[in-house]
């Protein structure tokens, strides 16, 4: 028969038996679209998880020590490789040599200090940190109140939210009402002044000759650094995440560039019996947080330890893993079902026109004819309880996402996008649901087939 | 062709079919051998029983013989596989039913244009020869009507166009009057007499009525049990009184 016959004679049958087959093709539908629905709220959740835990600065992170400092984050690190004494120093050349490895996107010292700030002729206590533009993207400066360093060595400023309120002399009891933006505002463009002891090291000055072995020797000079307020971070106003790890940031350039005197220089000079400087510990961005193995390897192989909070986390995206084959199996059922339905609606067809199939081979159709017509009406069930199916999952996901933001406004929470379907999934579905139900129309159409038509004839 | 068979359309040869039903075998064809000439119009009598209508079914390949032959125009039924026996039911043989068997979702083009479809017309051709056959049971006007919507002997008249418009050799009538009144019966029957002469369809109709047989078959052919128990070729009979 030609197609356009087949789906003339498909499309009829189903017209025929109008009230049965939508609830047949209802059945596809709501299989459809729990699958759809919980298929996207487990993708959803997982891109939720992971663009949190990225922009945490968290997951593509790799801390680098030298294995001279005899601390390591595991026994197995501490009990291979060369010996303490024998390893390589974490110096500019390491630095170097580290960021030289694929996917590593910068290397950065870590730049931490207690110091003063003086701002409107009073002096603040706290932790000045510097921070590279690459973390731009963390959620600490999300809803941020003016703007990010506008480059790596500009003078210039980011207050955490308490610290802004300190400044201001705004109370900051625990049971005080959350500091309304506005009120933050005119700091931002103002100035404040930096207070630093300059670390100037004995070589680098043009007296330098020091005897051999007699360790790091060095002055400080005390500096003081005008910085222009740019911004002031409002998420997270304790400052406690890792990587906010200070109250007020400088770009990072600029406090290497200031040669900042760190408390790890002291210990370093103590132990240390050559004159060439070293860090303590390097912080490694990694491009994604698929790449922070083999970064790690990499960087181990030259001799240093390594630490990235992968390494606790495989467990977690395990979880992730499970979740999704736990939603895709509910689903799954939920399609069976319908598919049960299929092959119900189609044996009872058969049933019901066993006589049509009879006057059908008398006039000349064949075994194949009448298979097809049967399989194409599975099919045309299919295809539309699979559209329909589609559209169902997507407003319900969209109607869960809004009812989700809704409470989440009620806990003055932030809109979370918890519920994701991407097109692979939508045409996905629809096709499973096409093929789940051409294989439910192959069982009653071979059976229609079957049919000798001197009986199907005999049937009232 | 066979010179010999040039002239029979239908040719059966020691014909059985048996059915088993539990534990008795019932001989429903028990032995036939029949010829039946091209352009014949031959009825099968019999009273219910005698295996009048599963001779039928048996030319017109709706069923398969238990053993024998049945030639017709030139293929052997019983060698044929399913979907052989699909074509020639599609091509060489119309069937009318006492039931008509019209399908009543569809409207009446629909019903004769259906064989054509399983034929692999085009559209418009099959328009075409719905239309002229339509026309031969003369029924060019109510086309759109769904058959429920017409009386018996239109619906009959329906039936007929159907079985026709595939042109076929052999147009074989189940008790096609048996749902009928006896006015509404004698034309449909004049129709199938008025196509046998006009375009030399062979015909082959079952029917019980022995009145309307001797009025319209130019051969007799008496069953009982399964078996032939005569066979009356009249000369001058299927002429209208």
């Amino acid at each position: 028969m030609r197609f356009s016959d087949v789906t003339d004679l498909a499309t009829r049958n189903l017209r025929e038996a109008l009230l049965r087959n939508s609830l047949t093709t209802m059945g596809i539908a709501v299989g459809v679209a729990s699958l759809v629905a919980m298929l996207s709220l487990g993708i959803g959740l997982q891109q939720m998880a992971n663009s949190r835990l990225q922009k945490s600065g968290l997951f593509d992170t790799v801390v680098v020590t030298s294995r001279r400092d005899l601390r390591s984050f595991s026994r197995e690190q501490e009990n291979t490789g060369p010996a303490a004494s024998e390893s390589r120093a974490l110096d500019d050349v390491a630095r170097a040599d580290i960021a030289r490895v694929p996917n590593v996107i910068e290397v950065t010292p870590d730049i931490r200090f207690i110091t003063e700030l003086r701002y409107d002729e009073k002096p603040h206590l706290t932790m000045v940190a510097g921070m590279p533009l690459s973390d731009r993207s963390n959620d600490v400066f999300e809803n941020m109140l003016g703007n990010f360093f506008s480059s790596a060595s500009a003078p210039e400023i980011i207050l955490q939210k308490r610290f802004a309120e300190e400044l201001l002399g705004i109370s900051q009891s625990p049971n005080a009402p959350e500091t309304d933006p506005a009120r933050l505002k005119p700091l931002i463009g103002k100035e404040i002044t930096l207070h630093y002891a300059e670390r100037i090291y004995a070589t680098d000055s043009a007296a330098g000759t020091q005897p051999e072995g007699a360790g790091v020797n060095f002055s400080i000079i005390p500096h003081d650094k005008t910085l222009r307020i740019v911004g002031i971070a409002v998420e997270d106003p304790e400052g406690m995440r890792g990587a906010a790890r200070g109250r007020a940031f400088i770009p990072q350039a600029l406090a290497e560039s200031l040669h900042i005197m760190l408390p790890s220089d002291l210990r370093e000079s103590m132990r240390s019996f050559t004159s060439k400087p070293a860090y303590s510990s390097l912080g490694v961005k990694v491009t994604s947080a698929s790449k922070v193995q083999a970064v790690q390897d990499a960087i181990r192989k030259m001799g240093f330890n390594t630490f990235s909070i992968l390494d606790a986390t495989k467990s977690l995206r395990r979880f992730f893993a499970v979740l999704d084959i736990f939603l895709g199996i509910f689903g799954s059922l939920a399609l069976v079902i319908a598919s049960l339905g299929i092959i119900n609606t189609l044996l009872m067809a058969i049933l019901e026109r066993r006589r049509e199939i009879g006057i059908m081979k008398a006039i000349g159709a064949s075994d194949r004819d009448v298979q097809v017509i049967f399989f194409s009406e599975a099919a045309v069930m299919g295809l539309a309880g699979g559209l329909l199916g589609v559209s169902l999952g997507w407003v319900l996901g969209r109607a869960i996402n809004f009812g989700t933001n809704f409470y989440l406004k009620q806990l003055e929470m932030p809109p979370e996008n918890l519920w994701s379907s991407p097109w692979w999934l939508l045409a996905g579905a629809v096709l499973f649901a096409i093929v789940v139900s051409i294989l439910s129309g192959l069982f009653p159409a071979a059976r229609a087939a079957k049919l000798e038509p001197v009986e199907a004839l005999r049937y009232e | 062709m066979n010179p010999s068979n040039g002239s029979a359309a239908v040719r059966a040869e020691n014909l059985t079919r048996h059915y088993r039903m539990g534990e008795s075998l019932i001989r429903a064809v028990d032995g036939i051998s029949l010829e039946i000439a091209s352009g014949e119009f031959a009825a099968l009598l019999g009273s219910s029983g005698s295996g009048k209508s599963s001779l039928l079914n048996l030319i017109a390949g709706l069923d398969r013989p238990t053993s024998g032959t049945v030639n017709v125009a030139g293929s052997d039924l019983a060698q044929l596989s399913r979907e052989e026996l699909a074509k020639y039911r599609r091509h060489t043989v119309g069937i009318v039913f006492q039931s008509f068997n019209l399908i009543p979702t569809m409207s009446v083009v629909e019903n004769v244009e259906l064989p054509l479809r399983f034929a692999e017309v085009e559209p418009a051709q099959r328009r075409a020869q719905s239309n002229e056959a339509l026309e031969r049971v003369g029924l060019a006007a109510r086309l759109r009507h769904r058959p429920t919507e017409l009386s018996g002997g239109e619906q009959q008249r329906v039936a007929i166009a159907r079985a026709l418009v595939n042109r076929p050799k052999v147009l074989l009538a189940d008790e096609p009057t048996g749902n009928l009144d006896s006015t509404t019966g004698k034309e449909v029957l004049d129709l199938l007499q008025g196509l046998n002469r006009t375009i030399g369809l062979t015909v082959i109709m079952v029917t019980h009525e022995r009145d309307l047989a001797d009025r319209y078959a130019g051969r007799q052919i008496f069953l009982a049990d399964g078996k032939i128990v005569a066979d009356e070729r009249a000369q001058g009979r299927g002429e209208r009184a």
